[in-house]
């Protein structure tokens, strides 16, 4: 099928990269490493996540990062790091692991909603771009905490949509599309996204891309679910770049007015 | 006392935050205790917080109480 609205002729720039897909998708919680393959291929992804943890004695056979590298551009994430300190010495020991400059950094504030701690973000951000990371920060949807990373270097904001793991979809549709349409980079849709409608909305809403994970690991079918968000996100970036009618208040008819029988 | 004597020739250090001993004091022996190869590709090491690259893990010495981080990438959101 011809990319026409989407894919190469609508490329997506982000850290100095090009990339044909709008869709980032994390690799955890699938129901077993051959579905979560099956998913990333079907969602046609060229870019997924990945988490730094302490080693474990016991090996799963081939590691996942050599599995996924030859076919994605990994991106190492900072999850449940609480601390400036914590976050920054994960990204850099991602960074040797993986050999990536690129980081999705996430400080969290609170252990019930999953909220960013912005103060700390912005801080870790500050650091690690100064290091010559490529930093993209799971943040909050309000322009001034998404402007400040933007100031100190972030390739992209990564606002949540709802809370991590949540499948609640875009709870404030307006914020996203006022913060759309000033972030001074690109505004990259990250958790809360439950199905495909929400990845529409966002796309349609002037997102530049989603990050999805437990909507397609923990669906029914994670390979159907994948499909379905690589089609809702090409549709809903589709929508936007057609330019959608303004919302009307009162009916205005499709029909001609004119040359009705009867009149 | 012999026992006093052998412990004073190991390392005592805390390998991912679990207190461990090596009989060497090289980064080497650190990951052999985690079972991972030295040729283990997607694998970081850390002491007292500051990463250290794998070219210089051969030159790095090891000293008592010394916190070693071993890490990889593993499935993430």
């Amino acid at each position: 099928m011809a990319d026409s609205a989407n894919g190469l002729s609508d490329p997506f720039s982000l850290g100095g990269e090009t990339f044909g897909s709008r869709l980032l998708l994390g690799t955890a919680g699938y129901p077993n490493r051959g579905t979560m393959l099956a998913a990333l291929a079907e969602s046609q992804t060229e870019m997924v996540t990945l988490a730094v943890r302490r080693v474990a004695l016991k090996s799963e056979g081939e590691s996942l990062p050599s599995l996924l590298s030859g076919r994605y551009r990994l991106l190492p994430n900072t999850a449940g790091c609480f601390t400036v300190r914590d976050a920054v010495l994960t990204a850099q020991l991602a960074r040797e692991a993986l050999e990536t400059p690129w980081i999705k950094l996430e400080l969290i504030g609170d252990r019930e909603t999953l909220y960013p701690d912005i103060v700390q973000l912005v801080s870790a951000a500050e650091q690690l771009v100064r290091e010559g990371f490529i930093v993209l920060p799971y943040c909050t949807d309000d322009p001034v905490s998404c402007q400040r990373l933007a100031d100190v270097g972030c390739a992209a904001v990564m606002p949540l949509a709802a809370m991590i793991g949540s499948g609640r979809g875009i709870l404030n549709p307006s914020a996203l599309a006022h913060l759309c349409e000033r972030s001074p980079v690109p505004v990259i849709v990250d958790a809360g996204i439950g199905t495909a409608s929400h990845a529409t909305l966002a796309m349609e809403l002037g997102a530049s891309a989603v990050l999805a994970n437990t909507a397609v690991a923990r669906a029914d079918h994670p390979i159907r679910m994948a499909a379905a968000l690589r089609d809702g996100v090409r549709a809903g970036r589709a929508a936007r770049l057609a330019g959608r009618i303004p919302e009307r208040d009162f009916a205005d008819p499709s029909s001609p007015e004119i040359g009705m029988i009867g009149s | 006392m012999s026992d006093v004597e052998v412990d004073t020739q190991s390392l005592a250090v805390f390998i991912n935050g679990t207190a461990a001993r090596l009989a060497e004091p090289r980064i080497a022996a650190a990951l052999v205790q985690c079972g991972v190869p030295l040729t283990a590709k997607h694998v970081a090491v850390a002491v007292n917080d500051t990463v250290v690259p794998r070219a210089m893990w051969p030159s790095t010495t090891l000293l008592d109480g010394d916190r070693i981080e071993i890490i990889t990438a593993v499935a993430g959101g």
